[in-house]
């Protein structure tokens, strides 16, 4: 799996969503992704790609577009 | 400094200015709060209208008996209410984006400064609650509102009860174990600890090592008084089953979720940059002197979508000095004596029911 493909499977898994809902998906676009759901992602995203985010990062994470900037900080190249 | 900007507050160290210091740029944004929730929340200006115009705080108690939002139904995200018991009138506390945000930032900013200053100040998290308190997810109850704030500061988590309440002892020494050397975070209720945690590991006969963890409860003290626990007995019996150290109550309300009122090592709470407290006499709602007790005003410059921005609450607590607390943090340090027993604060919600 390349990294982008760890990346939407994170968005998937977590929310139970499919592949043409992520471009424009955003923190309580959808019902699943709440400050619970939230937590879920930023757990699955850290278990892929074996990383750990500050808490800043954890807050400022509010997209699946925006997400992809904030996850190259540690490394991840998508 | 703009009294709206909040992204320049964010960036000054929490207990970082002296009370002076910090008295301009708070009153600046708290004026700006009555404005705005004047001219966004009738219900508010209308209470506000009724009261004398010296007082310039709401009683929480308002919370329970109104819907209070200053911004329009479509941009409510979250809906949190304390947690009453069946039967019992809870607050109902509205929350838009702007506002949830705000809470977990500086909720964040506030417990680093207790957790360790490193930048990323996330560990390994014990829950002392059950996973079921998190399962209705549109309508969190203060309790659950509290573990998901928390919850941004554990790495892997493991919740101590199972959903009756029962001790996972196997699992939590499974996870000390795996974790020992690192520093654990625990967090909880204090009555929940009190009554599921260290009863249960009072009663066994099993050892845990929680000496290298940081322990942060909070959610009041109103039914251990009644068990005649102090906040010192509690440290101590914490100490006595598994060795725990570093121990922070908090005192907080759902009315005014994430600038919380963290308890320093020296055993004393203290107001951060984000939220203030005043002490008044029940007879004229005057000031109290230091160690004068009285009723705690809360005010928080957080709240934009429901005007909680000051509060008149139903606790007793006394002012014990400000900016010389032995653990250096600035500001005003404090001490809540529980709830008052009265009557007195009832007039202020009748005033608004009789307009």
């Amino acid at each position: 799996m390349t990294n982008l493909e760890k990346y939407n499977q994170a968005f998937i898994d977590t929310f139970a969503i499919s592949n043409d809902q992520l471009e424009n998906l955003a923190y309580q676009s959808i019902e699943a992704w709440d400050s619970v759901g939230h937590m879920s992602l930023i757990a699955a995203l850290e278990e892929a790609f074996d990383i750990m985010f500050e808490t800043d990062d954890i807050i400022d994470f509010s997209s699946y577009q925006h997400g992809k900037e904030i996850i190259k900080k540690y490394d991840v190249e998508l | 400094m703009n009294a709206c900007d909040f992204e320049e507050l964010l960036k000054i160290p929490p207990y970082s200015l002296n009370q002076q210091d910090k008295q301009e740029i708070f009153n600046a944004r708290i004026n700006y709060l009555n404005e705005f929730h004047k001219n966004n929340c009738p219900e508010y200006k209308s209470i506000m209208q009724n009261i004398s115009p010296e007082l310039d705080f709401i009683p929480v108690r308002l919370f329970k008996e109104f819907d209070l939002k200053s911004v329009p139904d479509n941009e409510i995200i979250k809906t949190m209410t304390s947690s009453g018991t069946t039967g019992q009138k809870v607050s109902r506390i509205f929350l838009n984006r702007d506002t949830a945000l705000n809470q977990q930032k500086v909720m964040t900013k506030i417990v680093s400064d207790f957790t360790g200053n490193e930048k990323s100040s996330r560990m390994p998290m014990i829950i002392l609650d059950c996973p079921s308190v998190l399962k209705k997810r549109e309508l969190l109850t203060a309790r659950g509102a509290g573990i998901l704030g928390f919850s941004i500061f554990g790495t892997k988590k493991i919740y101590a009860f199972d959903d009756d309440m029962n001790l996972n002892f196997d699992e939590i020494k499974k996870f000390v174990d795996e974790f020992a050397g690192q520093k654990i975070l625990l967090f909880g209720f204090t009555f929940m600890i009190w009554q599921y945690f260290y009863k249960a590991l009072k009663n066994s006969n099993s050892h845990l090592d929680l000496s290298n963890a940081i322990l942060i409860h909070g959610g009041g003290w109103k039914k251990l008084a009644n068990e005649a626990v102090s906040s010192e007995d509690f440290k101590n019996a914490l100490n006595d089953v598994c060795g725990l150290k570093n121990v922070h109550d908090y005192y907080g309300m759902v009315e005014q979720t994430g600038s919380i009122f963290m308890q320093c090592e020296h055993g004393n709470l203290h107001a951060s940059i984000f939220s203030d407290i005043k002490i008044l006499r029940a007879q004229d709602f005057s000031e109290c002197s230091f160690n004068e007790r009285g009723i705690i005003q809360v005010l928080s410059l957080l709240p934009t979508s429901y005007p909680g921005h000051s509060l008149l609450t139903e606790d007793e607590g006394e002012i014990l000095g400000v900016d010389d607390c032995k653990c250096g943090r600035l500001g005003k340090y404090f001490k809540v004596h529980g709830r008052l027993k009265g009557a007195e604060l009832r007039g202020c919600s009748d005033t608004y029911e009789r307009r």
